[in-house]
């Protein structure tokens, strides 16, 4: 469903905000989407000073020095810190991101940092991904093969294993997923960029063998046709994926298979 | 799928358009006015059916300032869509989805549809000739 307009209780509301740091001569301003559940109130943006001196290069950087020395109560996710992990994730300065490979200084002026778009709020910037998981297991991410299983590896050709380039290195962070407005509005039955991706990279896979089961799964008009071709997927992917050509890649053996 | 118990992160209040969805969004906007231009050339064929003093009417509506301004918005509308189209016939046969390509087939769309809409505007005024 359509809905321009956030619920009531979503509205975020002015917040915090926070002290400078005393002795910095080199600030940025920070603006943090905020939610506490055990709080009944709005979420709220507070705001920041970072002192950009004493502090690494990356979003992910000042977010850690934040909850460190500012407000230890700051709740997101990390890992790797390196860009292969997909925790990281958030609407960073208006697009969606890994906040460890995007660089402070890319952005000019107040830095605001979101949750995830469109997603239910768990606190902070950790948003409710139990829907996007529940649709990758529904395409199965799994090698399928009805043929006795060798003694030895499932071997490739060189060409083969290309076809899986630009797929496999996909971290499901969900900056696509949620970049998607047809995902925004559909997200319940739309299976979304991320998804589809992955769904494609098990139908290019020369070692499977249920590709044409994987096709009759996803041919339907919400779980694939929701893709009107926007390409915000491809326009955000912090990893330089192609998740809107992959979807193509799906239509196009769905109408050569007729 | 939303818990209402969930705050829902902010979306449309804080994605930055971009030149993805912009580019998309228009290539919708642009398909409902012609919907609206398609209804209005129905109204001057049929006031020409209909007879003289009908067509003359029509003709003063569609000629007046407003109804001139209208006209140059279809006219532009019609060319965006025509050609955006065209991108959408590229990605349907797997063309075009690089990023590079996705910006330089937006911004051909955009200024050719420009182009072609002051042209043909020019042509309608007899100023073609003269170039």
């Amino acid at each position: 469903m359509v809905e321009f307009m956030l619920p009531k209780n979503s509205r975020p509301k002015k917040g915090k905000v926070w002290p400078r740091p005393g002795d910095a001569t080199n600030t940025r301003t920070f603006k943090i989407y905020r939610y506490d559940p055990d709080l009944s109130e709005n979420p709220r943006i507070d705001t920041f000073y970072v002192d950009t001196d004493t502090c690494g290069p990356m979003i992910l950087d000042a977010l850690v020095k934040i909850k460190n020395e500012i407000d230890s109560t700051l709740t997101f996710r990390r890992s790797c810190r390196e860009g292969v992990c997909g925790s990281c994730a958030f609407n960073v300065d208006g697009t969606n991101t890994i906040a460890c490979t995007k660089p402070i200084a890319d952005i000019r002026g107040d830095i605001k940092i979101y949750p995830l778009p469109h997603m239910p709020v768990i606190k902070d910037l950790v948003p409710d991904l139990s829907v996007p998981y529940a649709q990758y297991a529904s395409i199965e991410p799994w090698l399928k093969s009805d043929t006795p299983a060798p003694t030895s590896e499932r071997l490739q050709s060189t060409h083969e294993r290309a076809e899986l380039d630009g797929m496999w290195e996909c971290i499901l962070c969900f900056c696509c997923q949620t970049s998607c407005p047809s995902y925004w509005w559909n997200g319940d039955r739309y299976l979304g960029p991320a998804i589809l991706l992955q769904a494609y990279r098990w139908i290019a896979d020369s070692r499977d063998e249920a590709a044409g089961e994987r096709l009759d799964n996803v041919d339907d008009p919400f779980r694939l046709y929701r893709c009107h071709t926007i390409m915000n997927c491809t326009n955000t992917c912090p990893k330089n994926l192609n998740p809107g050509k992959a979807i193509a890649e799906i239509k196009s053996l769905l109408i050569n298979r007729r | 799928m939303q818990d209402d118990s969930k705050p829902l992160s902010p979306h449309l209040q804080v994605y930055r358009p971009q030149v993805t969805s912009v580019l998309s969004i228009t290539h919708r906007l642009t398909g409902m006015i012609l919907v609206l231009a398609a209804m209005l050339l129905t109204y001057w064929l049929t006031a020409a059916a209909y007879g003289p003093e009908a067509f003359s009417r029509a003709q003063v509506v569609l000629e007046s300032w407003p109804g001139r301004l209208v006209l140059f918005g279809f006219t532009w509308s019609l060319f965006y869509h025509l050609l955006n189209g065209l991108r959408h016939l590229g990605w349907d046969m797997g063309w075009g989805f690089e990023l590079v390509k996705l910006r330089i087939t937006g911004a051909i769309v955009v200024a050719s549809s420009v182009a072609l809409t002051f042209l043909s505007w020019m042509w309608a005024y007899g100023h073609v000739d003269k170039l």
